[in-house]
C-alpha cells in the first residue's frame, strides 16, 4: 500500500510539468481573449482594458501563474469563453461520450488483437502468421479519418444498415436515466432495449474506426511477446513434463507474455483518447476532443487547457493501473 | 587494407540485403512501393494530366472516367492530378519533420545518456511530461500557437515525435558509454565532443534509422491529420488530408471518389513507410526481427 502512494507521489512531479506546460502553451497563443471577449462593436478600449482586467491578463506570467494554479487546486479550470459554462462542467459532460467510445474501440481491438497474436505466435510463417502481420501493418496505415469516412460510405450510403452519422443517439430518442452516463449501459440498466439498439447502432462505426487503429499495435506486440514467452527455457520444460498443450499455452507462456502487453495496453489506451479528436469530428460525436478542437479554433483558452490536464491526468492513470496490473501478475516485477 | 575492409563489409550488406528481399516479398513490395512514391513525388507535377488548380464548373462532381481517371471535385478540379502533385508536399513535410527531429533527438539523447547526472534527470523529467500529453493534440495546439503555416506543421510534428528519438538515442549511449572503444578513444586523448560525434553516434546510428522510417509513416499521419482539421496547409493547395477534408462533406451523398483517392494514396504511403522500416530492421539489425 505505501509503495502504491509512493509510486502514486512519483507521478507528482510530472503532473506539475504539465501544468506549466498547458500554461505556457495556451498563453503563446496567438490571439487576445479579451478581444474576443469584448466582441461587441459598442465596447470601447477602456471596455476591453476593463475585460482584461477581469481575466487576470494585465499581471505578469508568474503572477498569473500562481493564480492559475490555486484555481485549480479548487478544482476551477476557468469558464469557456465561447459557451459561458466553467470548463469542468463542459469536461464532465462530454468526456462521458468520449469515454464510452474510447472503451467501446479498446474493448473491440482487444477482443480481435490478443487472439490473434496468440494464433500467430503459435503458428509462425503460418497464413495466420502473414494475415496477423498484414491486418497489423494495414491497420496502422489507416489514417482514422479515411477509416471512418470509407465505413459512413459503405454502412450508411451504400448499404444502409447503420444511422446517420450525427452523434451518440437519434435526437429523436429519449436518453436513458443517467447512472453511468454511458448511453449503451444506462439504456441496458433501465431495461429500454430499443435505446440500447439504437446507441450500439451509432457507435459501431467510430468504435470499429478507432479498434481498427489500435489492433495494430496490440496484435504486434502480442506476438511479439507471445513468441519470446514461447521459445523460453520454462516453456521447454513444462512441454518436456508432459503438460498439457492449454496449459502450457494459456498458464505458462500467456501470463509471461503479459507483461509487456500491459504496458502496451495501457500505452494504446492513452493514445486512443488523443485521437479522438479526429474520430469525434468525422462523426460528430460529442466528445472531449470535438470541444478541445472548437475551442482551439475560437481561440478559448481555458478549454483547451482544461483538456490537456485531463488527458495528461488520465494518462498518468492509466500508467498507475498499469504498473499495479503488472505487480500484479508478476510479483517479482514489485513497484518500482 | 582499410578500403578493402569497408568493400567486403559493404559487400556483405549487400548480400543480405537481398537475402532478406528474396527471401520475404512483402519487403520487395515496401521498396516497390517505396520507389513508386519517390518517383510521384518528384515528377508528379510533369505527370500531372491537369491543372492541379484550374477549376472548372461545367464538369463539377464527375464519377471517375476515361477523361478524370479519379473523378473531380466540386470545382471540376481533376482528383487525379491533385493526389499526385499533393505527394510531394505531403512527403516532404513528413521527411523534413523525421529529420529534425531525428538529429535534434539523437543529438539530445546521446549527451544525455553520455554525460548523465543532473542534466539527465531533468531533461529525462521534461520528456515525461512531453510524453504525458496526447501528442496529437498537442501538435495542433502548438501549430495554432506558432502559426498556421506549413513550416510549423513540419517543427510541431517533429517536437512531438522529438521525445522517441531522445529515449532512444539515450539508452543506447547508456549501455555504450563504457565500452572498450570508448575507455580506447578516450585514453587516447579525444574529448567529450569527439567521442561523441566519432564514436558514440555513428553506432548508434542504425537503431535511429529504423525508428525513422517506422516514424515517417506517422508523420505522414499526423501531418495529414492535422490538414484534416484544417491546420497547416491552406486551400487551393493540393494536399491529402485537406482533400480528404473537402470530400467528406459529399461522402453523405454518394460521392466517393473526391475523400477515397486522397485516403489512398496516404494509406499507402503510410503503409509503405511502415513496411520500409520493418525491412530496413531485417537488413539492419537482424536480431530485432519478429
Amino acid at each position: 500500500m505505501s509503495r502504491i502512494l509512493w509510486r502514486l507521489l512519483g507521478s507528482v512531479p510530472t503532473l506539475f510539468g504539465v501544468v506549466v506546460a498547458t500554461f505556457l502553451l495556451t498563453r503563446v497563443l496567438p490571439g487576445d481573449p479579451a478581444v474576443f471577449f469584448a466582441s461587441n462593436p459598442s465596447m470601447t478600449a477602456e471596455d476591453i482594458e476593463r475585460v482584461r482586467q477581469s481575466l487576470g491578463l494585465d499581471k505578469s506570467l508568474p503572477e498569473q501563474f500562481l493564480i492559475y494554479l490555486n484555481a485549480l487546486l479548487h478544482g476551477d479550470l476557468g469558464m469557456s469563453i465561447s459557451t459561458g459554462l466553467p470548463v469542468s462542467t463542459e469536461l464532465m459532460n462530454r468526456l462521458p461520450a468520449s469515454g464510452e467510445l474510447t472503451i467501446f474501440a479498446f474493448v473491440l481491438a482487444i477482443a480481435v488483437a490478443i487472439p490473434l497474436g496468440v494464433l500467430a505466435a503459435l503458428r509462425p510463417g503460418s497464413v495466420i502468421d502473414h494475415a496477423c502481420r498484414l491486418i497489423a501493418t494495414l491497420g496502422v496505415s489507416m489514417p482514422t479519418f479515411v477509416t471512418g469516412l470509407l465505413l459512413i460510405y459503405l454502412f450508411y450510403y451504400l448499404l444502409g444498415v447503420a444511422p446517420e452519422p450525427i452523434g451518440r443517439l437519434d435526437p429523436f430518442l429519449v436518453d436513458p436515466p443517467q447512472v453511468t452516463r454511458l448511453i449503451t449501459v444506462d439504456a441496458l440498466l433501465a431495461g429500454d432495449l430499443e435505446t440500447f439498439w439504437a446507441a450500439l447502432r451509432q457507435i459501431i462505426l467510430p468504435g470499429v474506426t478507432m479498434a481498427l487503429f489500435a489492433l495494430a499495435p496490440l496484435a504486434r506486440m502480442t506476438r511479439a511477446s507471445m513468441l519470446g514467452a514461447l521459445s523460453s527455457e520454462f516453456v521447454r520444460t513444462a512441454r518436456a513434463n508432459g503438460l498439457s498443450r492449454s496449459k502450457v499455452v494459456f498458464t505458462y507462456a500467456f501470463r509471461n507474455a503479459m507483461l509487456p502487453l500491459v504496458t502496451t495496453l495501457a500505452m494504446t489506451f492513452s493514445y486512443m483518447l488523443g485521437a479522438n479528436v479526429l474520430v469525434e469530428r468525422v462523426f460528430a460525436w460529442p466528445g472531449v476532443g470535438a470541444f478541445a478542437l472548437d475551442s482551439l479554433i475560437s481561440l478559448d483558452y481555458a478549454p483547451l487547457q482544461g483538456f490537456m490536464l485531463l488527458m495528461a491526468g488520465i494518462f498518468i492513470l492509466v500508467n498507475l493501473v498499469a504498473d499495479l496490473t503488472i505487480a500484479a501478475i508478476d510479483p517479482r516485477a514489485g513497484l518500482k | 587494407m582499410m578500403s578493402g575492409t569497408l568493400s567486403l563489409l559493404f559487400r556483405e550488406r549487400l548480400r543480405v540485403m537481398r537475402y532478406t528481399l528474396s527471401e520475404n516479398p512483402v519487403n520487395m513490395l515496401a521498396f516497390v512501393l517505396f520507389g513508386l512514391l519517390a518517383l510521384a513525388a518528384l515528377f508528379g507535377p510533369m505527370l500531372a494530366p491537369h491543372d492541379p488548380l484550374a477549376t472548372n464548373a461545367q464538369d463539377a462532381l464527375q464519377a471517375p472516367s476515361a477523361q478524370y481517371w479519379f473523378g473531380t471535385d466540386q470545382l471540376g478540379r481533376d482528383v487525379f492530378s491533385r493526389v499526385l502533385v499533393a505527394t510531394r508536399l505531403d512527403l516532404l513535410i513528413a521527411l523534413g519533420a523525421v529529420l529534425i527531429s531525428c538529429v535534434v533527438g539523437s543529438v539530445i539523447g546521446a549527451i544525455l545518456g553520455y554525460f548523465g547526472g543532473m542534466l539527465d534527470a531533468t531533461a529525462s523529467r521534461v520528456v515525461d511530461v512531453l510524453m504525458a500529453f496526447p501528442l496529437f493534440v498537442l501538435a495542433m495546439a502548438l501549430v495554432a500557437a506558432l502559426g498556421n503555416t506549413v513550416m510549423n506543421v513540419i517543427y510541431a510534428t517533429a517536437i512531438i515525435n522529438l521525445p522517441f528519438y531522445i529515449r532512444l538515442a539515450r539508452a543506447e549511449v547508456n549501455v555504450r558509454r563504457n565500452l572498450g572503444y570508448v575507455e580506447a578513444a578516450r585514453v587516447g586523448g579525444s574529448g567529450h565532443t569527439r567521442i561523441l560525434m566519432v564514436f558514440l553516434l555513428p553506432n548508434i546510428l542504425s537503431p535511429v534509422v529504423i525508428q525513422a522510417s517506422v516514424n515517417l509513416g506517422w508523420a505522414v499521419l499526423n501531418a495529414a491529420g492535422l490538414s484534416f482539421l484544417g491546420l497547416g496547409v491552406r486551400p487551393p493547395t493540393p494536399e491529402w488530408g485537406i482533400m480528404v477534408a473537402e470530400g467528406a462533406r459529399f461522402i453523405t451523398s454518394g460521392e466517393w471518389w473526391i475523400a477515397l483517392f486522397p485516403g489512398l494514396a496516404l494509406m499507402v504511403a503510410v503503409f509503405a513507410f511502415n513496411l520500409l522500416g520493418d525491412a530496413l530492421r531485417d537488413i539492419l539489425d537482424p536480431r530485432l526481427r519478429t
